[in-house]
């Protein structure tokens, strides 16, 4: 029986995994001050999902700890435990903490439990009532605050107010729901919730009437102290993080009637109840799509990729063989062919569509690092994301996570100054960051921005002095930018645990290359900078220029591909051995394709055939073939998985005849030019 | 579906196999047909630089770009000539895909494993350690090969070193 479980295991703990994400996200999004009902339930359910799967494996660490976590969140959902930012943060090393633990279950190694006593000790002390003297207060059940407290949700605010005046479907911005409570129909304030849900989206739309504020606030710390407040209350509230306190000023509300919030009016209670539903009904809403989706292995999508690919291939076949044709018969097959090829091309850009995430999967992960990091570095940093919804190939999400989490890392640790040197600058003591995904044509731009100091050009070019880096003459402040990207460079004049050991950006720079994706910085002295990564839409897609040689077909990746030249005789020069290209005073190696490749060339003087100038990371150089086909979106298919890898090729590709062209691997043709001596003092 | 497979495997070792049967200049071979993917036409190929030249190149199968080696280049008999009854077999070997080329396609044969002679120290063009045994068949002998050590030998050189070691 023991092999027909461990089957499960794989599904178990990515399902974890995700329930782990999911409690993380609400645990960040959580208001310690006024939790909502309905986030309880769900980190209570992820929870309970976890404990459940671990006792049906007999993952004991984890049910230790998930159990404790569970008493935590079904007291709270009660009522009868009160949150804080320390509990949170508590909660969220839990999280950390069962993650370690599924990690070693997936690789089938003992779980560490001197870590789990740690972690049950510690919330065990969190649930400890002695810490919370007001969980019996809220015991006793007030039925006036109880709907109240249901609505006030983190971060969703709640149109009423103290001098029970609440306005419905005028909705100004801020403030502006004020209308005598007599007047307004359960409708109306459903309406009115509604509306400033919507809004909360932003993020600031933020409303708290005084009796909620009064509530959420003082009734946990001081228990009764919620009616006192009759003129202008000054409410200090915080939304969903504590690193993100945002004052409301409600001075200029009109106290009309106080009588009526001392009093316990039922009909108020009703209308707050309404209110409750209404939100329930919104919340309702991403979960049902949550159970619409199903999982499936990539896998079984990547060979749909592939069989589609070749179902394009195939119609291209049909189209020559159509054209071969004439008469009426030709007439109705080119219109059938059309109308296979409208199909085909929308079937694939469906099937590439399944393989699309949206690139919060990445993002979601950053407001809990930036919390975290912003906390250590004490720094006040407002992080933004947007364009979470823009779509990425599966297979790039994954190896974005490591670069942006760097990007990120630096712009905090470097790039953002701290609140005292902020205010000393005239900046706002909390600086911005902001997470940035946007598609334009066939490109992913995803950029990292920060209002911090920006990149430091004289403390740069002195480090690169330091570390031995070639620096241009005169350089350009892209140039010197490009520098912090070389290997073994870091400006930090300490080297933190956060950034800064020097193997930073390079590795970053690399691995976006890897994705044959670019990295581009900008930044103003004094205002921040911006690290912007550009990405091809997919993996499986890339630009080239198809050439000939001999017969054969080779596509050059188009981001290798300066400039294509005929020569004349008089720019070919030689040098030693080694044949160059002069073009406005600059010397090209040349490396001869149809050599490289073992075919015969048509002619083998450079004159006489086509030079492409190369460029890649290492070098430069012009590769001599016979002639330029054209330029053409390919699809990139592995050399290695039937054969083995071939130097200087990068991949294969399917033409429209259904032949195979070779992708050459600028890089590792450039290492030929580097093996020639003579050519080295040129290059 | 494991006790099955093991039956099925059992039945294999013991009583029947099916073997497809090709021709290599005047030479008779067999191999195992469950290693078989599918039979072509040969069809020109693009060729890979810095191969030996029994690896003609390689081919679009359907999506897959797969290596094609000529065994009778590889193993010196008969004559390389490619025509329209040349023949590719497309063998499934080890979760990847190689087409070998042939003079023909002969017959599929249902061979018992009693019959299968244990095969000669010498006198084929296979290493031996290639050999599965010698079967005789309509007063021909028919060479039995173990296809699946021979794509992935390092002889070949079809796959890269560390994934022959992965494969074992």
């Amino acid at each position: 029986m023991s092999m027909d479980m461990s089957q499960f295991h794989g599904v178990f703990i990515e399902e974890s995994h995700e329930h782990l994400d999911e409690m993380e996200h609400l645990l960040l999004a959580l208001d310690p001050s006024s939790p909502d009902l309905e986030e309880l339930n769900s980190i209570f359910r992820a929870a309970h999902s976890i404990k459940g799967g671990s006792g049906m494996f007999a993952f004991d660490a984890l049910i230790t700890v998930t159990h404790v976590m569970e008493n935590i969140f079904d007291r709270a959902r009660q009522g009868k435990f009160q949150f804080s930012a320390q509990v949170i943060d508590g909660l969220l090393s839990a999280v950390d903490i069962l993650r370690t633990l599924l990690k070693s279950y997936s690789e089938a190694t003992d779980p560490d439990w001197a870590l789990v006593n740690t972690a049950t000790a510690d919330l065990e002390l969190i649930l400890d009532p002695a810490s919370q003297p007001e969980v019996e207060n809220k015991a006793q059940g007030y039925g006036f605050f109880v709907p109240l407290n249901l609505a006030s949700s983190s971060s969703k605010p709640l149109a009423s107010s103290i001098s029970v005046e609440v306005e419905a479907g005028e909705n100004d911005e801020d403030f502006g729901f004020f209308e005598p409570l007599a007047n307004t129909t359960e409708e109306q304030v459903e309406g009115a919730t509604t509306a400033v849900e919507n809004d909360s989206d932003e993020g600031f739309g933020f409303f708290e009437p005084i009796a909620n504020a009064a509530e959420s606030d003082h009734v946990d710390d001081e228990g009764f102290g919620f009616f006192a407040p009759l003129g202008p209350v000054e409410v200090k509230l915080d939304i969903s993080d504590a690193s993100n306190p945002v004052s409301v000023s409600v001075n200029d509300i009109p106290i009309n009637s106080p009588a009526a919030v001392m009093s316990e009016q039922p009909p108020i209670t009703a209308k707050l109840a309404a209110v409750t539903f209404a939100k329930e009904d919104v919340k309702a809403k991403p979960e049902s799509a949550e159970a619409s989706s199903i999982r499936v292995d990539i896998a079984k999508i990547d060979s749909l990729v592939n069989l589609v690919g070749e179902l394009v291939i195939t119609q291209s076949m049909l189209n020559l063989i159509g054209d071969e044709l004439t008469g009426p018969t030709a007439e109705r097959l080119h219109g059938a062919l059309s109308e296979l090829e409208r199909n085909t091309r929308e079937l694939q850009e469906g099937i590439m569509s399944i393989r699309m995430l949206p690139m919060s999967f990445v993002f979601n992960r950053f407001p809990r690092v930036v919390r975290d990091l912003s906390k250590k570095l004490h720094k006040k940093v407002d992080l933004r994301i947007q364009g979470g919804q823009t779509e990425i190939d599966k297979g790039l999400i994954e190896r974005l996570v490591d670069p942006l989490t760097h990007l990120v890392r630096n712009s905090l640790d470097h790039g953002i100054e701290l609140p005292e040197i902020r205010a000393a600058r005239d900046k706002p003591e909390m600086g911005q960051l902001i997470l940035k995904a946007e598609q334009k044509g066939g490109n992913i731009f995803i950029s990292v921005l920060d209002d911090g100091g920006g990149l430091n050009r004289d403390r740069i070019l002195a480090k690169a002095d330091e570390n031995h880096i070639d620096v241009p003459e005169n350089p350009t402040d892209q140039q010197v930018w490009q520098l912090i990207m070389s290997a073994g460079f870091s400006t930090a004049a300490e080297v933190t645990d956060v950034s800064g050991r020097g193997v930073g950006m390079d590795v970053v720079k690399r691995n976006i290359e890897s994705m044959g994706g670019r990295l581009e910085i900008e930044s103003q002295a004094g205002f921040g900078s911006s690290f912007q990564i550009r990405l091809p839409l997919t993996l499986a897609i890339l630009d080239g220029m198809s050439i000939a040689v001999g017969g054969q077909m080779f596509i050059i990746p188009l981001v290798n591909i300066i400039e294509s030249v005929q020569p004349a005789v008089s720019q070919l020069k030689r040098i030693g051995n080694q044949q160059v290209l002069d073009l406005r005073d600059a010397y090209w190696p040349i490396v001869r394709l149809h050599q490289v490749m073992e075919v015969e060339p048509k002619s083998d003087h450079a004159n006489e055939g086509i030079l492409v100038l190369i460029e890649t990371s290492k070098t430069r150089f012009a590769l001599l073939v016979d002639e330029l086909i054209g330029q053409q979106q390919v699809v990139i298919k592995s050399l290695e998985q039937h054969y083995r890898r071939v130097p200087g090729v990068a991949g294969a590709t399917i033409m429209g005849d259904g032949s195979v062209a070779l992708i050459l691997d600028a890089e590792s043709l450039a290492l030929r030019v580097e093996e020639s001596e003579v050519v080295k003092e040129w290059v | 579906m494991n006790n099955q497979q093991a039956v099925a495997q059992m039945s294999q070792d013991t009583v029947s196999l099916e073997y497809l049967t090709f021709t290599l200049g005047d030479e008779h071979y067999g191999l195992d047909i469950m290693k078989v993917r599918e039979i072509r036409g040969y069809e020109p190929v693009t060729k890979i630089a810095n191969a030996p030249a029994f690896i003609k190149g390689v081919l679009n199968l359907r999506g897959d770009i797969v290596p094609i080696v000529d065994l009778r280049l590889k193993f010196n008999v008969g004559e390389a000539s490619y025509n329209e009854f040349t023949i590719v077999i497309m063998l499934h070997i080890n979760e990847r895909i190689v087409g070998i080329v042939v003079d023909a396609v002969s017959d599929v044969i249902n061979m018992q494993a009693t019959d299968i002679k244990p095969p000669p120290e010498f006198g084929v063009a296979f290493d031996s350690q290639y050999l599965y045994g010698l079967a005789p068949v309509n007063e021909q002998m028919i060479i039995l090969l173990n296809i699946e050590k021979l794509i992935s030998s390092q002889e070949l050189g079809l796959f890269d070193n560390n994934a022959v070691a992965l494969e074992g």
